[in-house]
Order: structure tokens, then C-alpha cells, then sequence
């Protein structure tokens, strides 16, 4: 099992490592010259250079990523040129935001979808199975962002159930939960019936196996059956979509984050991209794609903890 | 004698399929007296599957009984309620299946599935790990305090069919189904095992309906023998009776085919020259005549009923004979 780990831990670093260089890339290739954005159209050339030596942008863009990575390796990811602070304390405020909205809508929709997923397979074609049929449908067609302005328009603004801005006081545990509902529910909304119909579609296939007949041969009660022989394999695909699924979740947070007014690593990289200010930008592009990476390792451990079969395959 | 533990009177059951009802079993008759070994052979399509998973009742989804009755010990299990049929599993009957790659949870241990059969009883679980110990040590697993940790797939086939009949043979049960238990061994296993059955079958005292595609198998572990051809029991007798002298033209074509006889250990049952019939669109008469070399005129029209008192058969030559 740590043998695993190990591997699948250096393998996400070369991938956070090629995603990275390659952002890196493709940022410097968005137009408008950040030296101009930065100083407004007034500014004189002579500014501009000096703004843009400061920043290293005159360099090639390889020497600017081997010093990109060369701070990284000391955990500098540079400074922030507007309030002069460091990237990284800036990002690490924001990250537990973020963190905290993908968790909890991936969390509370696998709370919802599983159970929902378990149960329209046992019971096929009851009504509850066609709900989540329609929801899976109607509600993967519909961007988060659209969900989030809709809630936002009646259960805080209307109803005012629940608050319409902010991720409420910090320290305040009660108060943070309270503020991160509405988001999540954005987030989330969309994977409750995604994640019930696989867990459904791989329930069904599972119970059809035969050692599922042994079980039922031996007499072992339904629950058992479906909650310690079955659910556990048909688990695996899910945990591996819901993994790769916090991509996704994450350019998701950054519309709950806008229209929430949230902080976090959302809100953060689209101001800074509206800004052009490159050190933040990369720090949060980092961050997420860290995140990103992180999410599947963790999926595949969770995968290898569910199944001795992929424990070793992957361990030896 | 006394009363089988087990009777199927006209057990006839189809698979809905695209093409229309399949007839996996037409009209089968069957008993099991109370400690005794009874073997199904026929080739592979013929329903011995079908057969046993009506007994326990674990038919696929597609599966429709048409008729009959299969009475176990005074209660027709075709006519009991879903709890009382579960509560019947893995206690009163137990089963062994045919794959033993695939009828073992992959992701539990050994040991947390021997575990689990033993739901019934009321041992804690010091107890009822010291029994699967035992039961591994009685099918003659070496080491079975390792097993008890391992998965299945660390296991190879005949282990894990071993553990699949130490799970069978822990419940006590009065009735074993075995679907073909000993397909997935080599010859040398397979004596071993089908010795060490036949020795825990007389310590325990319990019925077995042993399935299998080897002759010599059945002739050395069973007491009677059921013939069957697609879907139909075309002989039934004691082993001596029907190795000794098969009545049916299907019996006496496998035991020709098996050039040494039941003496000698065949992998396989014997290949007989012709396919099995459509169970869709069945022919009517008798259901071997497209295979039969001694067809009479009679065998296109009627159907031969099994005929005989201990020893029985169904073909019409036996009525020409008597
Ligand atoms: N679920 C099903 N749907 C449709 N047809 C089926 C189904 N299960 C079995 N059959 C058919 O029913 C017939 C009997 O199958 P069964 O599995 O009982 O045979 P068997 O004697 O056990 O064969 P084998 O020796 O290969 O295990 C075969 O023709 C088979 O194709
Ligand atoms: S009934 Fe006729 S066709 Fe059928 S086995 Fe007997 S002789 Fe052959
Ligand atoms: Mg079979």
C-alpha cells in the first residue's frame, strides 16, 4: 500500500509538472500587454520597461519558467506587484475557501447520489429510480452558474433563508457552514443525479455476478448483500469519475465564488487574470492543478483501499 | 425406504429470450433419498444448471417456472415465501457453484466470507473463526490460518473451490447441490476431493446432488445417476444399473464414446456426432431422434415416456422390446 502511494505520488508530480510548464505557456500567450493593463494606456515606455524588467517579463519565457520553478523550489512563487505581498500567503488564504465549497458539494452529492443510486438499483423502474433518471438529465444540462443565480435569487434574496454573500466570519465555524450551503448546493446540485446513475448502472451490473449468487445461496440478508458484498465494487468507477469530476468542480467554483462573492482561489485567479497579473494567476493555476492532481491520487487510493486487487497490482 | 429428502415432480421452466420461450426443462422428475449421493450428467445446454437453481430458487431474472413442484422435506420450495426460502439458503441446503473463479467476493478475505456464512449461528467470532480453520483443514487446505487472510485471487482454482465447499459443508446442511465441483481441477485433485466429499458426506449424513460432466467421476462418488438430454431426463438408476447397462440410445452412445469406459478418468464428457435441438422451436416426438441411430417410425410423433421401475428410460424401443 505505501509502495503504491510512493508511485502514484511521483507520477502526480511529473503530471502537476507538465500541466504546469504548459499553462505557463499559455498564459504568456493571452493578448494585452500586462505592463499596459498594470499601469493603465497612460503610462509612458519608459515605465513600461521598467515595470516589465521588474517583473522579469523581458526574459525568454524558458528562463522565466526555470525561475518560476527554481522560486517554487524555495516556495517563493514571486510577489504581488499591486499590494507588494507574497504570492504564496496569498493564495494559501484563499485556498481553504475553495477547498472547503469542492468538498462539500462533491461530499453532500455523493451523500445524496449514492444512497439514491443504491436504491433505484434495487428497486429498478420504481418512482424514485425515474426521478433520478430525469434529475441525472435535466440537471447535468444545466450550468452551476445558472443553478447559483437562481438560488440565489429566491432562497437568499426572496426567502432570505440563507445569506446571499461572503463565506461568512472566520472562526466562526457554524457561521462558515451556514454561508457555504447555497454555494455547494450550486456546485453539487448537478452531480447528485450524475453520481446516482453510475453508482446505479455498476450496482446492476455487480449483482448480477455470481459470487452475488453465492451470497444469496448462502442466505446472507439483502443489506449485507448490498451494503459489504456489492456497493463496494460498484463503488470503483464512481470514485474514479468523482476524482477526474473535481476538475471539472473547480472551474464550477469559480462561478459559485463570482456570484456568491465568495473569496477564494476562483475569485482570485479571475481578478488576476482580468488584471494580467501574472504571479497570482500562476500561484493559483498551481494550486488548483495541485488540487486537481491530488483529488485523483486520492481517488486511486481510496480505489486501492476498496479493492485488494489494485492494492497490489499497482503496489509490486 | 424412506421419504426423499428431495422430489421435483414435472418441473418444467423456459427463459424468455428475443426468439420466443426457451424450454430449459420439460417435465422433470427427480428424487434425492435421504443420504445418498445422487449425479446429473448430460452435456453442456442440456439445464442441470437450470435444475438446481430452481431448487434454491436463484433462477436468472428471465427465468419463468411453468409447472411442477419441488418438494424439500414435506414443503414445496416453489411455493414458499421469499424469507422462509432465505432462511433455507446456506442452512437446510447449501450449494457449491460451477465457477469457482467467479463464486467468490472478490474484494473479502477468505476468512471474512466463511465468516459471514456462519450467520446463523449463534458462536462468537473466536468461535467461529476456530471453526473455519477446521472446515479448511477438513477439505485439506494446508495453512488455513494464512487463507483466512487472503483473497480469492491469491487463491488457484482448486483452492478456492475447496473453500467453496468448506463454505457448503460448514452449514450442516441435509442437502448439497454441487454444480460440476471439480471441473476446474486436474485429475489428481479432483480424486481427492471427490473422496474427501464422499468421506464428509458420510460423517455428516447429508444428501448430495452432485452435477458433472465426468462419467468416472459419477461412478465413483454417486449411488444414482440422472441422465438428462436437453431438458429432459431420458434415464435415471443406480450407477450399476445404468453404466452397466444403458438403456437409452443417448446413455449408450456416451459410454461407447468413452472408449474406457468408466475404468479410466475422461476430462470431458464424450463428443456424440449431432447437435442439441432448438429449445425454441423444440421438434415434437422424441427430443434425441436427429442423434438417434436406432430411430423408429413412432419417434417423430410420439413422445416416449420414462418407462421402468427402478431402472428407467425413455424410448420408444424399450416399449418394442417389453
Ligand atoms: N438466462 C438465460 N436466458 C436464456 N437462456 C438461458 C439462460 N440461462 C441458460 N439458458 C439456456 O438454457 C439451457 C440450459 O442451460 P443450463 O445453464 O441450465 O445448462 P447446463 O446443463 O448447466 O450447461 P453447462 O454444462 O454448460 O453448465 C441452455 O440452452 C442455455 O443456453
Ligand atoms: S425414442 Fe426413438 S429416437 Fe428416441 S431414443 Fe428411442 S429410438 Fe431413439
Ligand atoms: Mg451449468
Amino acid at each position: 500500500m505505501f509502495a503504491f502511494i510512493i508511485r502514484r505520488g511521483l507520477l502526480s508530480l511529473l503530471i502537476l509538472f507538465l500541466a504546469v510548464s504548459l499553462l505557463f505557456g499559455m498564459i504568456h500567450m493571452v493578448p494585452g500587454d500586462p505592463a499596459t493593463v498594470m499601469l493603465g494606456p497612460k503610462a509612458t515606455p519608459e515605465l513600461k520597461a521598467e515595470y516589465s524588467r521588474r517583473m522579469g517579463l523581458d526574459r525568454p519565457l524558458v528562463i522565466q519558467l526555470g525561475r518560476f520553478y527554481a522560486g517554487l523550489a524555495r516556495g517563493d512563487l514571486g510577489v504581488d506587484p499591486f499590494s507588494e505581498r507574497n504570492v504564496v500567503n496569498i493564495v494559501w488564504e484563499q485556498l481553504p475557501y475553495t477547498m472547503m465549497l469542492v468538498l462539500a458539494a462533491i461530499g453532500g452529492a455523493s451523500l445524496l447520489g449514492i444512497p439514491l443510486g443504491c436504491f433505484s438499483a434495487i428497486r429498478r423502474n420504481s418512482l424514485l429510480d425515474r426521478l433520478t433518471a430525469v434529475m441525472s438529465v435535466a440537471f447535468i444540462a444545466i450550468p452551476s452558474f445558472v443553478v447559483a443565480l437562481y438560488l440565489l435569487l429566491w432562497l437568499a434574496v426572496k426567502w432570505r433563508w440563507f445569506p446571499a454573500m461572503g463565506a461568512g466570519e472566520s472562526g466562526n465555524f457554524s457561521d462558515q457552514a451556514y454561508h457555504l450551503v447555497l454555494p455547494a448546493i450550486a456546485l453539487g446540485l448537478g452531480w447528485v443525479g450524475y453520481i446516482a446513475r453510475l453508482v446505479r448502472a455498476s450496482m446492476l451490473e455487480v449483482m448480477e455476478e455470481n459470487h452475488i449468487r453465492t451470497a444469496r445461496a448462502f442466505g446472507l440478508s439483502e443489506r449485507t448483500i448490498i451494503l459489504h458484498y456489492a456497493l463496494r465494487i460498484a463503488l470503483l468507477p464512481t470514485v474514479t469519475i468523482l476524482g477526474l469530476g473535481i476538475g471539472s468542480m473547480l472551474s464550477g467554483a469559480l462561478f459559485a465564488e463570482i456570484v456568491f462573492s465568495r473569496p477564494g482561489i476562483g475569485k482570485l485567479l479571475y481578478d488576476a487574470v482580468l488584471t494580467r497579473n501574472y504571479p497570482i494567476v500562476m500561484g493559483s493555476v498551481l494550486v488548483t492543478t495541485g488540487f486537481f492532481v491530488l483529488s485523483t491520487l486520492a481517488a486511486d487510493v481510496i480505489n486501492a483501499f476498496l479493492d485488494p486487487r489494485l492494492r497490489e497490482q499497482r503496489g509490486s | 425406504m424412506s421419504l426423499p429428502v428431495l422430489n421435483i415432480q414435472d418441473l418444467s421452466i423456459h427463459y424468455q429470450t428475443e426468439q420466443g420461450p426457451l424450454q430449459a426443462l420439460r417435465d422433470v422428475n427427480l428424487q434425492v433419498p435421504e443420504g445418498k449421493i445422487i449425479g446429473i450428467i448430460g452435456e453442456s445446454g442440456c439445464g442441470k444448471s437450470t435444475l438446481i437453481s430452481a431448487i434454491i430458487r436463484l433462477l436468472a431474472p428471465n427465468a419463468r417456472i411453468g409447472r411442477g413442484s419441488v418438494n424439500f422435506k414435506g414443503r414445496d420450495l416453489l411455493r414458499l415465501s421469499r424469507d422462509h426460502m432465505r432462511a433455507l439458503r446456506g442452512d437446510e441446503i447449501s450449494m457449491v457453484f460451477q465457477d469457482p473463479m467467479t463464486s467468490l467476493n472478490p474484494v473479502l478475505t477468505i476468512g471474512r466470507q466463511m465468516y459471514d456464512v456462519q450467520h446463523r449461528s449463534a458462536a462468537n467470532r473466536a468461535e467461529k473463526t476456530a471453526r473455519s480453520l477446521q472446515m479448511l483443514d477438513r477439505v485439506g487446505i494446508s495453512d488455513p490460518a494464512t487463507q483466512l487472510q487472503r483473497y480469492p485471487h491469491h487463491l488457484s482454482g482448486g483452492m478456492r473451490q475447496r473453500v467453496a465447499i468448506a463454505m457448503a459443508l460448514m452449514a450442516e446442511p441435509d442437502l448439497l447441490i454441487a454444480d460440476e465441483p471439480t471441473t476446474a481441477l486436474d485429475a489428481t485433485l479432483e480424486v481427492q476431493i471427490i473422496h474427501r466429499l464422499k468421506e464428509l458426506q458420510r460423517e455428516f449424513g447429508c444428501s448430495i446432488l452432485f452435477i458433472s460432466h465426468h462419467l468416472s467421476v459419477i461412478a465413483e462418488l454417486c449411488d444414482e445417476v440422472i441422465v438428462m438430454y436437453a431438458g429432459e431426463v431420458v434415464e435415471s438408476g443406480s450407477v450399476r444399473d445404468v453404466f452397466i447397462d444403458p438403456r437409452h440410445p443417448y446413455t449408450q452412445k456416451l459410454l461407447e464414446c468413452d472408449p474406457a469406459r468408466i475404468a479410466q478418468r475422461t476430462r470431458e464428457l464424450p463428443v456424440i456426432e449431432g447437435s442439441l435441438p432448438n429449445l425454441v422451436d423444440l421438434p415434437g416426438g422424441c427430443i434425441f431422434r436427429e442423434r438417434c441411430s436406432h430411430r423408429l417410425a413412432r419417434c417423430g410423433e410420439d413422445r416416449p415416456d420414462l418407462s421402468g421401475n427402478q431402472h428407467q428410460a425413455a424410448c420408444h424401443l424399450l416399449d418394442a422390446e417389453s
